[in-house]
Order: structure tokens, then C-alpha cells, then sequence
């Protein structure tokens, strides 16, 4: 009469991070490009206008490299001291660059020697950028000063001494050509007008700032310095909107994505992040082997450019279209979806007589021997169980399933039946099984009591095999392992207790235990308990 | 304490359907079972109960067809007395009187005016250990009380399980079992053989008999034993040489075996509740039906053989056509050995939920009597072996709007920890059902002591708490999903885990609107505030712990009453946060009615429970009764009315409202009415016998009604149109429709549509007009003005040399459309000159 209720699989909570439409977006990048630089890579630059190469500033070079090429398509060796802040113009023909030795040189995309040579600065310049109209530069120095150029008569336009000390990044805004930005060690932020003599505004970081960044509204400035990330509203007077925290080091490098929603932070605790601009909340985490200085991305987001202090330039190139669908292609071996769906739209007409077909039900095949009773053979189909998963058409295990199938055993009374009987190929297949996964908190009530009853069974046949025997220990190293590290666990979380304790305030009516415990927390030690009875 | 005349405790539905085996009626439409004090009366093929036969006072204990009249139904009873019924028309033909007790009933086409009852012995007073199988010969009395005192006795020390004793091949023996014994009795030979088993055999299986079965027309006994054998007996009328072979399928005890009628097929059903069908000298051909949902108790067969139909222990019965399909299900109302959930009300279909079946939730309704359908709330496959842990459904509660369902089921294994779920069930309006939302794993680490949600229907948030042995309170909330996983929906997750010094929490209660949460942690009432989870005051009442906890209603919601273990009912007033009063009593279950400020109280006193009913306002109880029931109360609800009674006698007012259900320590269902209620219940009964009188056919109806509306619709315009007659044409044709026999009658689906069409025709004046119209330019036929009227004309002069015929039943379907007839006029017409041209050619 009622049908057979198919073995329930329980669903478990995912591990790891969840899969959003950014994680989606920014995995789909193909493995990285290294290459190894003369020295850290201070800066990355990419130019405005197609093939979108792009200047990479490190040690005593420039190198341009081309969107797809490993090698260098241009190099500007003409530095007597480190290179700093290579920047395209915004037409992509000129490059300029500061240097260790306070010159600024201006060189053509196409030629080799520099064609300008800005002298004037007494210290390092770490910041050159153009100003709008094309015909001037900025440049930020370590002599506290910040200087416009003009580029054809090569003469300083103005000189601006407010910082007080160094300025280590600067921005102009490509709206108007009298607006540039620097910002200093002196924890500043300050708005320069070219028409006037003097900033026009000034905001206070509280941090040495390492980088600037102009929204393309240019209605909000971005700084980076310390371990923060600030947003500023210019419009409202330079009010700070946010003040983010996400790094655990000094954060050296911003970007924005090509359409303005997100925001990336490289910092030097090897991070890039990447952020929601509507709440600030980071939406995504890029891990690198060292730390970040400098960070770009190409136009589109074509690719991720990342240098760092160990001179290797990292170069992540999105998966083309192709790539991403080759994996769908093969799922077109698959009968079709018409298949599926054959008459299964047709809606009966008036006069139709409407012939009620049983629908069969579709058990698993550990089901079937299930409902027949056949518990072992349920358990060695479930041990067998692989699934098929739509993304990549490869096997992988499903541990969920012989879970699920072993707990129902359980249920049913007959699970000792089930372990029992098995030669040695089965026996070692079965403690395969429980070695990966008996330490997994949410298997391990379920599998703890399918090994005490393994033991109780077979413990007479211990010393015949030399695999089971192997298994075995293996599984009794793991449970040991698994015990310490329960007991560290429990441990720290009893410190955490005490540190709760003390910092809740005292309240007039006491409720001691009235504490958010966190779920992973008892999970833990849960299982921990579980752990103890299994030994 | 006044005595309250007019409030009467009542039985209120959900006895039991399976305790004896149901009898399927010759023409396999009606099936017979003993329920309670009273015989029901089941339709097969539509489940509904069609008559309830009642007349016994104390419990039915079996139901037979009356072996020489089909249409008649013997029943016998505890009470002494075996009653013969017209099932069809459910009236009670007589009463015979034995005097004493009867546990079964059985009777033979060949042995007339003689039933068997099996009665306890006589000589016997030990309690009614040993039974005896008695004739009675039914003296021949047209008296409606009959005393039957003509008692032999056939059989002695038998079983009182009536599957244990049954008739053999045209009633020449008849077999009875009893523990390790078979014993036959061969009617003609005057003489017994007994056939006895071993105590154990080698294997330590169980060979007691539980059951026995007979060939219908071979001598073949069918035995099933404790340990799931079935032994076919032969040879058994000699007492050394009997033969037996063995059946083996069950893994535990048969509880009933049946052949077929043509004794083609044997039928066997246990505790696994499969329905094995074995070939009668084919053994090793068998049949199965499986997860029939519940253990065989009885299987029952028609006596045409086309129906079989198995009693369940779950209160089910299930109809079976001949071994293939269910066809039809007649669920009872569930009752387990305990309701772990309290009893409660859906407040959608306001039907009465508890738990029932394994693992599964029943609502039943209360106004039906009628199980509307279980909601399966493990979602698990039951294995059908008794000793075997399984998960049952321990907690429920729902919404004030219910709109969600919370559930908890627990399944404790020797060794092993506590399995718990909590879930939560959303109802969906498409399927008119709840549909599983959220299942949490491992709520608390140890049993669930109470549930229960926030009742205020305004506030957009649903909050469940739960309390729990582990120390800890938790309160669930609907979390809305962030947009990535919009698909999911929203689900539910912890908002909060409160404790208070360790102690274990009981009971939990929201106060009407929502903003108080009062939990009990065994002395102490804890008051918490569900919006910012501070703990606003404790109140308490030493020394021992507290039972329940309730929040007042309406104008008292100022008021939280709590009972303690040491015979305590406390009120507290929660602005002063102080003991407004307090009154010793042994209160097992407080409850309030959701709909007034009344408030009842069960309280147990020398071994019967008295019933309380108050305002937590008033110093005076409103209502109390003493003495309701034998036992304690632990388990009651107060269901809404459908519609209010108006009810001014203080003592019932507060049953105007919403009534109250209980369930008593034997588990039967009672509640309260009052004498008006009654009245109407029993003037609505008395109406329908009279509709019932009354021949009531469609016909009977539609034209009753149609008479009432003419006579109303007459009476005005009467004085204008003198010259209108009652539907001349209509009424004939009713007239003879009603007096011709059905047989040769066309068929109902013509008749219909002229049925319709003559009604339609009485309502409105014009077409009446016109129908003279037509009747006048019947007579002169040759004029032809409009198609149409002519059409009608010309088909009725050939309808009527039709019937003049005398084929009545051809004539009368119109095998003719207009269109029809006017292309067969033109043929006609044109036929001649066709013809002749051909001729001519």
C-alpha cells in the first residue's frame, strides 16, 4: 500500500565558505603566471587603451608586458636607483616614473631614452601620476613636497609644502584638471587645487597612508594606511563614510573593479580582499605566497595582476568562455532534456479519457536491497556509493550516504548483522571507510558505534591479516590524534569561558548561562565526548 | 458545590474499529464492526459510516451476518445480550437475552436457529480464565425481547479470541484452540479430538496457537502459531493419525488466518503487517501485499470472495480487492499507549491533533468523528518488529494562526545517546497540508520537557521555545535568508539559549501578546522579555517544583497561575509581581481557553479527578464538577465552537464558547455538553429519521423543492394570468417518468437534460407562451412560418408514432439532432425526383 520511504539522507551543513555569485566570478580566474622580478614590485600600472599592457616598476625597471605574454614586450632600464610609480597617460602614450634619486623621467611607450627629466625634488619620488589635460604631472616626494610639471616646456609649475612628512601616494582626478589628491605619512589625506596655492582639504587617516583610490564619480576617495581602509565622501567636506578593517597588516595597494562594485585591498599579510561597495562587507579572499605591495586589475577584469616583496609578479587571467564551458559539453551525453519532458506539458482536452499510468518510484539501488531486507549487501552498495556531480562529471565520494545508510541500519536493528560475515577485502574496505571519515564531527556518533561494533566482531580475527591489522593501528593513531586535539579544544574553549565571564558585566539579576553559545563550539565538544566513549 | 444537572460528561468518538474481526455484507457493499457500545455500519467503497447500531450497553464483541438471512446481522456484547439488526436500515429486530457476558460469536448455515457463543465457565469464578463455547437455540417469538435460556454446552476450557474457534467444512466439526491444544469437535459423532504440541521445539520457537482457520470444503484445519508457522492440519478424524505440514513466512506470531470462500487461497497476516496470500496445495506459491502500515490484527474476507479487508492495530481497517490493490482505508482515531504530544487543535481545520501512528501526526476531526489524515513526520520506513527502538513524535505545538507546526521526535537506544529532531513544518495553501521547512538535529543535548510558540498573531516574527533537561531554553526564530541563497526560503535558527542557575526547566508559556516568556525552572518562574532576552523577574513559591504554568487571558492577562508538585495553585499578578492568592489543591492540569478569560483546572482527588473552571479575577469557581471521571487527567484542550451557543445559565456559559476534551487513564475521549445542546442535537436527528421515512429519492427532492417554489411563485400572480396552469406538459412527464420502471426507462443522462429543460421552462413566462404557441401550431402542421418551430413540431408527431410503437426506450432518445432531422426532410423531399431521374437515365 504505501510505498517504500527511501533511507532519508541527511543533509549536513557545507563546510567551508559558502558559494555566492562573487565567489563564482572570482574563482573563475585560470592558475597564475609567476614571473621573477629584479626586486619587490612597488607598482603596477595598466594601460588605458587596448591591448591594455601594462607597466610593472620594480627595482631599478620599468617593464610593460603585453596581456598575454610571459616575457617583457618593453623595458626602461634608465634609472640610477630604484623605480617608482610607473603610470600610463591617460591616451597610453607616454609613461612617467619617479626615483629613488628624486629625478622624474618621462619616457615614450615607444622609444627607449627618456624624454623629459624633471629635476627639482631633493628626495625620493614614490608618486607621479598626469594630471587630465595630459600636459602636466604630479609628483609626490619623500622631501615633504609635491610638485606640477609641465610637460612640453619641462618646468615646475608649483610646489606644494604642507605635508609634513613623506608622500607616498597620490592620485589626480581625471574629471578635473586641477584636482589632484596626496596623502602622507603624517596620517593626512589632502585635496589640492592647482588654481590656488593651497590645499583645499584636508583629512586626517590615523594612519600613515600607503594608497589612494578616486571612485570614477569621484564623489568618494578611498585610502588605504595601517591595517585600514577609509571612505571618504568629498561631496560632504571629506566625511569619513567607513572605516574598514579586514587586513592584519599594513595594506599597501587598492583597486577598484572595472564596474565600480567592487573594491580590492592588497595588504602585507598576503591577502588581496575584495569588497561589496553598497556594504562594505568582503565578498571574497584571495590567499598569496608573500606579501602584497602593489595590485591591479586589467580592464573587464581580464586579469589580476599582484606583485610582491619576493620580486614575483603573479598574473591571474580569467577563464575564457570556452573554458568554462567545456565541462557542459561533456554533459551532452546525457539524453536530452526533451527526453525528460516528453508529454509530460500535454494538457488533457475536454473529451480526453485521462489513462492514470502508476508512477514507479525510483529507489537507489542501497534502497532496493534495503526494502528486500538485504542489509549486507545495502552496506557494501552504500560503501560503493559514488556520486555523479553535475559540474565536472567525475566520481567523488559521497560519504553522506553510507552515513546515512549505516544510521538507518542501525535503526533497523540489524546493523551487527551487516558488519558481520565479511572476509578480509571486505573487512578493509569497511575500516577505509571509517579512517576518513569517523573523525568527521558530523559522522562521528554515527560511525563511532559502527567501530565499536567492528572491534566487538572481528576482534578474534586480529593478528590473521596484515592489512586489517595496518588499518587498525592506523585507526587507533587517528582516535589518539583526534583525542589530543578535542582536549586542546575543550581546553581553550574553557578559556574563552573565563575571558566571557569577566567581560560581561555584572547585571543586577544574574543569568550565568545566558551566553550565544556558538554552535561549532558544542559541536565540538560533543563529538569530543563521543571521541572518549569510542576509546 | 452545586451539582450542575445540565452539564453531562459525554464519550466523544475515536473508539476503536479493529478489536474484533469486521464482516464484509454478501453484496461486498457494507462492512460491519463492532466499535465501542455500538455496531458501525461502513460503506465500502465510499469509507463513510452509514449506520451507527446502537443498543448495547457495554462492549460489542462480535458481529455476524445471519446465516439465513443476508440482510440481517447478529452482534453480542458483555452486557449479556446477543441483538439481531437490519444493517441496511439500522434498526434493531430483537434482542435476545443470555445472561451472561459473551467475549465471541459464531454460527453455521447448518445448524438453523442456533448461534454459539463462547461465554466465561460457569462453575468457574476465577476471574473468567477458562471459557466455554455454548448453543443457543433462538426460540422462534415475535416479541422484540426475547429470553433465550436453552443453553448446552459445546466446549469447554477454550480460548476467549474468537479467531480461535471456527466452523469446519459445512459445519460437521467445529476446531478450537487453546494454548498448546487443537481441539475438534465433530458434531455428528458427538466427539472431541485434541491434538497437543510440544511446549518448545529444538529450535525454541513458540508453538502456542494463536489463530485457526478452516477449509471451506475440504478437511483441512490451518493453524498459526506464536512463532509465525502455519500448520495445515489433515487426517485429524482419527485421533492418532493425523498428519500436519508446516508454512513458514512470518518471523513472528500469526495473528489471523483466512481462506478464501472457494478455499483456493489461504490468507495470512502478523505483526509485519503483510498480507501473505498462499495457494491452498501450491504452498510454495505465494502472494505478498506489503506496509499495509500497521500489524494484521484481523483478516476478513466476502463471502463472494472479491473483497478482503484486514483490521489493523493502528484502529485502521483496509479494504483489498482480492489480493491486489487497496481500495479503500477506514481510520479510526489512533490511540497509542500514551500521547506523547498533548492533545491540541489545529487552529486552521480546528481538528484535534495528537500523535498517532508511529511516527506520524493525526488530525482528527472532532465534528465528523473522522479521521481527516495523518501527517508522517519522521519520514522514515517502519520496521514492523516489535522490541525495535523507533523514532516517535514526543512534542508538537502549532502557531496562533497555524501557520507553522513544530515538532519533536526522539528515539532513545539502550547504549546509545538521545536522537532528537526538531522540526518545523510551514503550511502550504496549494496542498492544503504542512510541508517540511526546517529539520534541526540535536536541538538540546537531552529530552525536550516543553514547546511552545509565541502566540501573538500581530508581530511578524514567529518565535518558538523550547526547554529541555539539558538546562537550557532555547528560542527558535524564522531567519530571513540572505539574497544569495534566496531560493532556499527562510529557515529557522537559534536566536537564543537562556538558563538560570543550572536548573532544569520545565514548563514554558508566552503570555497572550507576546511580550513575556515565563519558564519554570522547578521552583523558580523565571520572566523573561522575548525582545531583548533580559530576565525581568523571578517568582517563586517553594518548596517544590512547579507542574504548570498559564498566563490569563483577555482582561486577566495581567494574571500567570502556576500548580506545584505539593498541591499548590499559585496566581501571581505580574504588574505587582506578587502572590495575588493561592489555594491548596492537587491540580494535574491547568489549561486556559484561548477564546475567554476561563481558565480549568483538573485536579486529582482520591482516585478520580474533579474539574474546576474559573477566572483567575473571580474568588468563585464559575463551573466545578465533581467526580468526571475514574483516574487522572493529564491530557485536555479547549476546541473552538463552530458557532457560539447562547447559553444564559451561569454554570454553562462557559461552555459557549469553546468546548472542552480530555482524555481520561483508559484514554477515551470525553468532553462536556450541556442540555441544550443535547435537545438540538437530538431534534436534528429526529428530523432526519422523518426525511428518512420518507422515500427519499433525487427525484422526490428536486420536485419537492420545485413544488414549493411553484406554490410561493403562484400565489402572486395568480390573479394576473388566471389562464396559466401548473406545468401541464412538465408534470405529465414527471409523472410518467416517476411510474414507469427504471429497467425500461432511456437512459438518466437524457433524462436529465429533459428534466432541466422542463424546469426551465416553468420559470420563465415567455418560453411558457411560446410552448402554447407551439402546441397550437402543432395542429396545423402544413404551415410553415419558422424553421424552427416547425422542427419542433415535425419531431414530436415522430417521437409519438414512436412511442405508439412501443419501443419506449428506443423512442425516447433523440437519436436526432435538428440538424439531423432537417438534412433527412430534404433527402426526403429530394428523394423522388432523384430517384425518378435515375429511373429516367
Amino acid at each position: 500500500m504505501a510505498s517504500f520511504k527511501p533511507t532519508k539522507i541527511q543533509v549536513y551543513p557545507k563546510l567551508g565558505e559558502k558559494v555566492t555569485q562573487d565567489t563564482l566570478y572570482w574563482k573563475n580566474y585560470k592558475a597564475p603566471v609567476q614571473i621573477k622580478e629584479f626586486g619587490a614590485v612597488t607598482h603596477i600600472d595598466f594601460s588605458p587603451v587596448a591591448p591594455h599592457n601594462f607597466a610593472v616598476t620594480a627595482f631599478t625597471r620599468v617593464h610593460i608586458y603585453g596581456p598575454f605574454s610571459q616575457e617583457p614586450v618593453k623595458t626602461f632600464t634608465r634609472f640610477k636607483d630604484t623605480a617608482y610609480s610607473g603610470r600610463f597617460r591617460s591616451d597610453g602614450q607616454l609613461l612617467v616614473a619617479g626615483c629613488e634619486d628624486s629625478v622624474v623621467r618621462l619616457f615614450d611607450v615607444g622609444g627607449k631614452v627618456a624624454l623629459r627629466m624633471f629635476r627639482g625634488h631633493t628626495k625620493a619620488v614614490h608618486v607621479t601620476d598626469f594630471t587630465s589635460d595630459r600636459y602636466q604631472i604630479l609628483t609626490g616626494s619623500d622631501d615633504y613636497t609635491c610638485r606640477l610639471w609641465d610637460i612640453p616646456n619641462s618646468t615646475e609649475l608649483n610646489t606644494y609644502q604642507e605635508h609634513t612628512d613623506y608622500i607616498r601616494c597620490g592620485v589626480t582626478s581625471k574629471l578635473n584638471r586641477d584636482l589632484f589628491i596626496t596623502g602622507s605619512y603624517d596620517h593626512t589625506l589632502k585635496l589640492f587645487d592647482a588654481r590656488v596655492d593651497r590645499s583645499v582639504m584636508t583629512m586626517d587617516h590615523g594612519q600613515p597612508v600607503e594608497s589612494l583610490l578616486l571612485y570614477p564619480s569621484e564623489g568618494l576617495l578611498v585610502s588605504a594606511g595601517g591595517r585600514y581602509v577609509k571612505v571618504w565622501d568629498l561631496l560632504k567636506g571629506g566625511q569619513p563614510l567607513v572605516s574598514l578593517k579586514n587586513h592584519h597588516k599594513t595594506v599597501t595597494s587598492l583597486c577598484l573593479s572595472t564596474n565600480g562594485q567592487r573594491l580590492l585591498s592588497a595588504s602585507l599579510d598576503r591577502h588581496v580582499k575584495v569588497y561589496n561597495t553598497t556594504n562594505y562587507k568582503v565578498v571574497h579572499n584571495f590567499d598569496y605566497a608573500a606579501s602584497i605591495l602593489s595590485l591591479a586589475l586589467a580592464p573587464d577584469d581580464e586579469s589580476i595582476v599582484v606583485g610582491m616583496t619576493n620580486s614575483i609578479l603573479s598574473i591571474k587571467h580569467r577563464k575564457s568562455p570556452e573554458e568554462s564551458k567545456e565541462i557542459s559539453g561533456q554533459q551532452r551525453r546525457r539524453p536530452s532534456y526533451r527526453v525528460f519532458v516528453k508529454g509530460k506539458n500535454y494538457v488533457p482536452k475536454q473529451d480526453d479519457y485521462l489513462v492514470s499510468k502508476p508512477v514507479k518510484q525510483h529507489l537507489a539501488k542501497y534502497d532496493k536491497q534495503l526494502k528486500k531486507f538485504n542489509v549486507s549487501k545495502a552496506l557494501d552498495t552504500a560503501l560503493e556509493v559514488k556520486m555523479l556531480t553535475l559540474a565536472t562529471w567525475t566520481r567523488h565520494r559521497k560519504p553522506e550516504i553510507t552515513v546515512a545508510v549505516i544510521k538507518e541500519l542501525d535503526r533497523r536493528g540489524t546493523l551487527n548483522n551487516a558488519l558481520a560475515g565479511r572476509d578480509e577485502q571486505g573487512l578493509s574496505q569497511l575500516l577505509n571507510f571509517l579512517i576518513g571519515n569517523l573523525v568527521d564531527p558530523r559522522f562521528a556518533p554515527v560511525l563511532v558505534t559502527a567501530a565499536e561494533m567492528i572491534l566487538d566482531i572481528y576482534h578474534s580475527v586480529i593478528g590473521q591479516s596484515p592489512v586489517v591489522d595496518r588499518q587498525l593501528l592506523r585507526l587507533q593513531e587517528l582516535l589518539e590524534r583526534e583525542i589530543d586535539y578535542q582536549q586542546d579544544l575543550l581546553e581553550v574553549l574553557g578559556m574563552l569561558d573565563t575571558m566571557f565571564a569577566s567581560a560581561l558585566p555584572r547585571k543586577e539579576v544574574p543569568c550565568s548561562g545566558a551566553s550565544r553559545s556558538n554552535g561549532l563550539a558544542q559541536g565540538e565538544a560533543s563529538t569530543s565526548r563521543a571521541q572518549l566513549q569510542a576509546t | 458545590m452545586v451539582e450542575h444537572g445540565d452539564i453531562r460528561v459525554v464519550h466523544r468518538g475515536g473508539s476503536k474499529i479493529n478489536f474484533r474481526k469486521p464482516v464484509i455484507t454478501n453484496d461486498s457493499r457494507f462492512l460491519l464492526c463492532a466499535s465501542g457500545e455500538s455496531v458501525k455500519v461502513f460503506s465500502t467503497s465510499t469509507e463513510e459510516c452509514i449506520h451507527d447500531l446502537r443498543g448495547h450497553t457495554d462492549l460489542v464483541t462480535g458481529v455476524l451476518i445471519k446465516p439465513s438471512n443476508h440482510l440481517q446481522a447478529f452482534s453480542c456484547s458483555a452486557d449479556g445480550t446477543v441483538r439481531l439488526w437490519d444493517f441496511t436500515d439500522g434498526i434493531l429486530i430483537k434482542t435476545y437475552v443470555i445472561g451472561y457476558p459473551i467475549f465471541s460469536i459464531h454460527a453455521s448455515p447448518h445448524h438453523e436457529g442456533v448461534i454459539f457463543v463462547v461465554t466465561p465457565m460457569q462453575g468457574d469464578k476465577r476471574s473468567g480464565e477458562l471459557f466455554q463455547l455454548v448453543a443457543v437455540h433462538l426460540p422462534q417469538s415475535g416479541d422484540q425481547l426475547v429470553e433465550a435460556r436453552e443453553l448446552s454446552a459445546v466446549l469447554t476450557g477454550i480460548s476467549s479470541n474468537p479467531a480461535a474457534t471456527v466452523f469446519g467444512r459445512g459445519g460437521e466439526y467445529i476446531a478450537s484452540a487453546n494454548g498448546l491444544q487443537l481441539e475438534v469437535y465433530f458434531f455428528k459423532k458427538q466427539k472431541a479430538y485434541r491434538f497437543s504440541l510440544k511446549e518448545d521445539n529444538k529450535k525454541g520457537g513458540k508453538n502456542t496457537f494463536t489463530c485457526v482457520a478452516c477449509h471451506p470444503n475440504d478437511d483441512c484445519i490451518a493453524t498459526g502459531h506464536e512463532d509465525g508457522k502455519i500448520r495445515l492440519w489433515r487426517n485429524f478424524n482419527h485421533k492418532k493419525e493425523y498428519t500436519y505440514s508446516t508454512l513458514h513466512w512470518h518471523h513472528s506470531a500469526v495473528s489471523s488466518l483466512s481462506f478464501t470462500p472457494e478455499g483456493t487461497n489461504l490468507l495470512s497476516g502478523g505483526i509485519e503487517s503483510v498480507l501473505v496470500q498462499w495457494r491452498y496445495n501450491q504452498e510454495n506459491q505465494r502472494d505478498f501485499l506489503p506496509r499495509l502500515g500497521a500489524a494484521i490484527t484481523h483478516i476478513a474476507v466476502s463471502p463472494d470472495g472479491a473483497l478482503y479487508c484486514t483490521s489493523h492495530s493502528d484502529n485502521k481497517i483496509t479494504i483489498i480487492q482480492s489480493c491486489v490493490k487497496v481500495s479503500a482505508v477506514i481510520q479510526g482515531l489512533v490511540k497509542g499507549e500514551s500521547v506523547g504530544t498533548d492533545l491540541m487543535i489545529d487552529p486552521r481545520s480546528k481538528s484535534l491533533v495528537l500523535n498517532g501512528k508511529p511516527g506520524h501526526l493525526q488530525f482528527y476531526s472532532l465534528q465528523r468523528d473522522k479521521l481527516l489524515y495523518n501527517l508522517d513526520i519522521v519520514q522514515q520506513e517502519y520496521i514492523h518488529e516489535s522490541g525495535l527502538q523507533q523514532f516517535e513524535v514526543v512534542k508538537a505545538a502549532f502557531d496562533a494562526s497555524g501557520n507553522w507546526l513544530a515538532t519533536v521526535e526522539e528515539r532513545k537506544q539502550k547504549g546509545a545517546e538521545l536522537e532528537l529532531n526538531l522540526k518545523l513544518w510551514a503550511f502550504d495553501e496549494q496542498t492544503q497540508s504542512f510541508v517540511l521547512n526546517t529539520t534541526i538535529s540535536a536541538p538540546h543535548e537531552a529530552q525536550i520537557t516543553g514547546m511552545c510558540f509565541s502566540h501573538a498573531t500581530d508581530s511578524q516574527t514567529t518565535m518558538l521555545v523550547s526547554t529541555s533537561k539539558d538546562g537550557h531554553f532555547k528560542a527558535w526564530q524564522l531567519a530571513a535568508q540572505s539574497q544569495t541563497d534566496a531560493d532556499e526560503g527562510p529557515s529557522w535558527s537559534c536566536d537564543f539559549v537562556g538558563a538560570y542557575h543550572g536548573l532544569v526547566p520545565e514548563c514554558c508559556s508566552f503570555s497572550a501578546d507576546g511580550s513575556l516568556l515565563a519558564v519554570s525552572f522547578q521552583e523558580v518562574v523565571t520572566v523573561w522579555s522575548p525582545a531583548s532576552w533580559e530576565l525581568l523577574t523571578t517568582l517563586s513559591q517553594p518548596p517544590k517544583a512547579i507542574r504548570n504554568l498559564c498566563f490569563g487571558r483577555l482582561s486577566c492577562s495581567k494574571y500567570l497561575l502556576g500548580t506545584t508538585d505539593s498541591n499548590l495553585l499559585c496566581c501571581w499578578n505580574l504588574l505587582t509581581c506578587s502572590l495575588e492568592w493561592s489555594t491548596s489543591m492537587d491540580v494535574s492540569l491547568l489549561l486556559a481557553d484561548p477564546l475567554s478569560e476561563n481558565m480549568a483546572a483538573f485536579c486529582c482527588q482520591a482516585g478520580c479527578t474533579d474539574l474546576f473552571v474559573f477566572k483567575p479575577s473571580e474568588p468563585r469557581p464559575l463551573f466545578s464538577q465533581k467526580a468526571v471521571c475514574s483516574g487522572m487527567v493529564t491530557r485536555a484542550v479547549f476546541a473552538p465552537r463552530e458557532e457560539m451557543l447562547e447559553s444564559c445559565e451561569e454554570s454553562s456559559q462557559w461552555l459557549n464558547r469553546s468546548q472542552l476534551y480530555f482524555l481520561t487513564q483508559y484514554m477515551d475521549l470525553m468532553t462536556f455538553t450541556t442540555k441544550t445542546e443535547e435537545e438540538r442535537l437530538m431534534a436534528s436527528s429526529k428530523q432526519l429519521v422523518i426525511d428518512d421515512s420518507v422515500a427519499m429519492t433525487p427525484f422526490y427532492l428536486l420536485l419537492g423543492k420545485h413544488r414549493q417554489q411553484q406554490q410561493g411563485g403562484d400565489d402572486p400572480q395568480s390573479g394576473v394570468s388566471a389562464e396559466r396552469t401548473p406545468l401541464p406538459q412538465g408534470s405529465v412527464a414527471i409523472k410518467e417518468l416517476l411510474q414507469t420502471p427504471a429497467h425500461v426507462l432511456p437512459s438518466t443522462s437524457f433524462l436529465c437534460s429533459m428534466f432541466v429543460q422542463s424546469l426551465l421552462i416553468s420559470v420563465t413566462d415567455s418560453r411558457e407562451e411560446s410552448k402554447h404557441a407551439e402546441e397550437e401550431m402543432e395542429s396545423e402542421k402544413e404551415e410553415e412560418d419558422s424553421e424552427e418551430e416547425i422542427e419542433s413540431s415535425r419531431t414530436r408527431p415522430e417521437q409519438q408514432a414512436a412511442v405508439g410503437g412501443g419501443e419506449a426506450a428506443e423512442s425516447a432518445a433523440p437519436a436526432m439532432t435538428k440538424a439531423q432531422v432537417r438534412e433527412l426532410r430534404r433527402v426526403k423531399k429530394l428523394d423522388h425526383s432523384w430517384l425518378a431521374g435515375l429511373l429516367d437515365s
